[in-house]
C-alpha cells in the first residue's frame, strides 16, 4: 500500500531529495563555487523527469487515500512546469554568473518550487493543496530577493511576501469554510456535498475565497496589484522564471479545484471567472500601454494572458480546460523566448530594461530582432502564428459555452493590447537613432530565443501534436 | 451555551482585523507580519471549531499544518524584512516604494 503511494509521487520525491541532498552537499564543500555545476545538474534531472513523467504515465491513480491525484492533466502540467523551469535555469545562468548573483541557493529553490508546483496540480485533498501551494510561494518569495544588496529585489521579495500571505490567508479561510460546511477536505467529499447546481451557501462562500486566492496567484485583477512591481525588482532570469513555471501550476491548481472540488456547480463559479478574466484582459491590455520598462510591461502582458487562459476556464467544459491548458503550454513557450531576449539586452555589461534603448536594434543584430518580432507578434495573436491559435482556442471555448460577449470582449482587448507589442517593433525597426544595445555574447538566452521563435512559427503545421494531449489531460480532469 | 457560530463568528471578526491590519497599517511592516497570523489564527480558530463540532479529526489535524506553515512563513517574511532593513536602513511601510504600485 504505502509502496504504491511511494511509486506513485516518485518524480515529486526525487526531486525533492535531490535539493535536499544538493544542499548539504553544497553547504559542506564550496558553497558558490557549485553553484553552475548544481545548476545544471537540476535542470538536466527536470528534463529527465520530465520525460519520465511523460513516458511511463498512465491512467488516473490516485495515492494516500485520494490526497494525491496522478492523471493525465497533472502530467500534462507537470512536463510543462518541468521544462520550462529547466530551460530558464539554463538561460539564465550566464546572466547571474557574470553579475556575481549565482549563489547555489538558487537552483535548489526553483527545484523545491517546482515540487511544490508539482504537488499542487496533482492535489486532491485541500491540505495536499495548501502544501503544495506553501512549498512554492515560500521559495518564490526568497528567489525574488535574490539579490541581497539590492533595494528593488528586497522591495520585490517584501512586497511578494506580504500580498502573497494575505492571498495564503484568504485561500486557507475559505479552504476552512468549505472543510466546515462539506464536512471533509478530500475532493471527492467535496464535490459530493456540493452536488448539482444547489450548494450550500456556506461552501459558496468557502469557494470564492479560495477563487480570490488562487487569482493572487495566477495575477488576475482585481488580485494583480503585486504582479508589476515583482516583475521589475527581481533579477531578469527570476523573472523568467515567475512569468512562465508558477502561472502553469496556478491555473492548473485553479482547474483541478474547480472540477475535481466545485465541478457540478459550475454555473456559479463560471459567472466569477467570466468576470475576472474580463478585468484581467483589459487591465492587462490598457495599463501596459503607458510602461517604459520591459520587464513591467511583460507583467500587465502576463496578467491580460491570464485573462485569456481564465476564460477557457471560464467556459466551465472539457473543451474549455483544454483550451486552457492549449493556451497556457504557448504562453509558456513563448514568455521563455521574450525572455531569453530581455536576458541578452545589456549596455556596458549592465543589464538594460529600458525599451527606448532597443531603438534601431534591428540593423545592429538582424536575426535577433527578427525572432523578437515573431514572439511579439505571437503574444499579440496575430495570425498565423501559434500564439493566434490559442486565443482561437479560448475564444472558442468560451463561444461554446455561451459567453459569447466575453469572446467579443476577448477580441477587442486582444486589438488594444496588440499596440503594446507593436511599440515594441517599431522600437527596433524605425526607432530613432540613439545610443543602443551592446552586441550581447550571451549565446544560450539567444538560442532560447531563436528555438521558440522557430515553435512559434512552424507550430501552425500541427501545434506539434499538443491539441490531442490536452484533449487526453482535458479529458481525464472533466468527467 | 456557547456554539458553534460564536466560533466562527470570533474567527471571522479576527479575520476581518487581520486584512484591515493589512491594508491600513501606514507605520511599521512588522505590523503587517502580525496581520498574517492574526489572519492564519483566525482560520485555525474556525478549522477547530469545525472539526471538534462536527467530531472529525481531520480539521485538527490540518490545524497542525497551518501552524508549521505559519511558523516557516513568518521565518521567511521577517529574513527577507532584515535583507530589506539592511538596504533601505527604514522598515516603514510608507518607504517600502522605490518602485510605484
Amino acid at each position: 500500500m504505502i509502496q504504491a503511494d511511494l511509486t506513485l509521487i516518485l518524480p515529486e520525491l526525487v526531486l525533492a531529495l535531490f535539493a535536499m541532498a544538493a544542499l548539504i552537499f553544497a553547504v559542506y564543500a564550496g558553497k558558490d563555487k557549485l553553484a553552475a555545476p548544481i545548476l545544471w545538474l537540476t535542470a538536466g534531472l527536470m528534463a529527465v523527469l520530465a520525460a519520465w513523467i511523460g513516458i511511463t504515465g498512465e491512467g488516473s491513480r490516485t495515492a494516500f487515500g485520494g490526497m494525491f491525484i496522478d492523471d493525465g492533466f497533472a502530467r500534462f502540467a507537470k512536463i510543462t512546469i518541468l521544462l520550462s523551469a529547466g530551460a530558464v535555469l539554463v538561460m539564465g545562468q550566464e546572466f547571474m554568473a557574470r553579475r556575481d548573483m549565482l549563489r547555489f541557493e538558487y537552483p535548489i529553490l526553483v527545484a523545491l518550487s517546482a515540487v511544490g508546483m508539482m504537488m499542487m496540480v496533482s492535489a486532491g485533498d485541500l491540505m495536499a493543496l495548501y502544501m503544495g501551494l506553501e512549498l512554492q510561494s515560500l521559495a518564490l518569495y526568497v528567489v525574488a530577493a535574490m539579490r541581497r544588496d539590492s533595494v528593488r529585489s528586497t522591495e520585490a521579495g517584501l512586497k511578494y511576501f506580504v500580498l502573497g500571505a494575505l492571498s495564503s490567508g484568504l485561500l486557507l479561510y475559505g479552504a476552512s469554510l468549505v472543510y466546515g460546511y462539506a464536512g471533509t477536505t478530500l475532493f471527492t467529499g467535496i464535490i459530493a456535498a456540493a452536488g448539482e447546481g444547489q450548494a450550500p451557501i456556506g461552501l459558496l462562500l468557502g469557494l470564492i475565497f479560495v477563487m480570490s486566492g488562487l487569482a493572487f496567484k495566477v495575477s488576475a485583477v482585481p488580485f494583480h496589484m503585486w504582479t508589476p512591481d515583482v516583475y521589475e525588482g527581481s533579477p531578469t532570469p527570476v523573472t523568467a522564471f515567475f512569468a512562465t513555471a508558477p502561472k502553469m501550476a496556478a491555473m492548473g491548481l485553479f482547474a483541478r479545484v474547480l472540477h475535481d472540488a466545485f465541478g457540478g456547480v459550475s454555473a456559479d463559479w463560471s459567472q466569477v471567472l467570466a468576470l475576472l478574466s474580463l478585468l484581467s484582459m483589459f487591465l492587462g491590455a490598457v495599463a501596459a500601454i503607458g510602461q517604459t520598462n520591459i520587464k513591467r510591461l511583460m507583467a500587465y502582458s502576463s496578467i491580460a494572458h491570464m485573462g485569456y487562459a481564465l476564460m477557457g476556464l471560464a467556459a466551465g467544459t472539457a473543451f474549455g480546460v483544454q483550451a486552457m491548458l492549449v493556451y497556457m503550454a504557448i504562453y509558456v513557450t513563448m514568455n521563455v523566448g521574450t525572455f531569453g531576449f530581455i536576458l541578452t539586452m545589456e549596455r556596458d555589461g549592465q543589464p538594460v530594461t529600458d525599451i527606448s534603448a532597443l531603438n534601431q536594434y534591428a540593423t545592429r543584430a538582424p536575426g535577433k530582432a527578427l525572432a523578437m518580432l515573431i514572439l511579439l507578434f505571437s503574444l499579440a495573436g496575430v495570425p498565423p502564428l501559434v500564439g493566434f491559435f490559442g486565443k482561437l482556442y479560448v475564444l472558442r471555448a468560451a463561444y461554446e459555452a455561451g459567453l459569447a460577449w466575453l469572446a467579443v470582449a476577448g477580441v477587442i482587448a486582444s486589438v488594444i493590447g496588440a499596440f503594446y507589442y507593436l511599440r515594441i517593433v517599431y522600437f527596433m525597426y524605425f526607432g530613432e537613432e540613439g545610443e543602443g544595445l551592446d552586441r550581447s555574447r550571451a549565446s544560450v538566452p539567444a538560442g532560447f530565443l531563436m528555438a521558440s521563435a522557430a515553435v512559434m512559427l512552424f507550430g501552425v503545421v500541427n501545434l506539434f501534436g499538443i491539441e490531442g494531449l490536452a484533449q487526453a489531460a482535458a479529458a481525464a480532469l472533466v468527467n | 451555551m456557547i456554539g458553534l457560530e460564536h466560533y466562527l463568528t470570533v474567527a471571522a471578526v479576527l479575520f476581518v482585523i487581520g486584512i484591515f491590519g493589512l491594508f491600513l497599517n501606514r507605520k511599521n511592516v512588522i505590523i503587517l507580519l502580525m496581520s498574517i497570523e492574526l489572519m492564519l489564527l483566525a482560520v485555525n480558530i474556525n478549522l477547530v471549531a469545525f472539526s471538534s463540532f462536527s467530531g472529525d479529526l481531520v480539521g485538527q489535524i490540518f490545524t497542525l499544518l497551518v501552524l508549521t506553515v505559519a511558523a516557516a512563513e513568518a521565518a521567511i517574511g521577517l529574513a527577507i524584512l532584515v535583507v530589506f532593513f539592511r538596504n533601505r536602513g527604514t522598515i516603514d511601510v510608507e518607504d517600502v516604494n522605490v518602485m510605484k504600485g
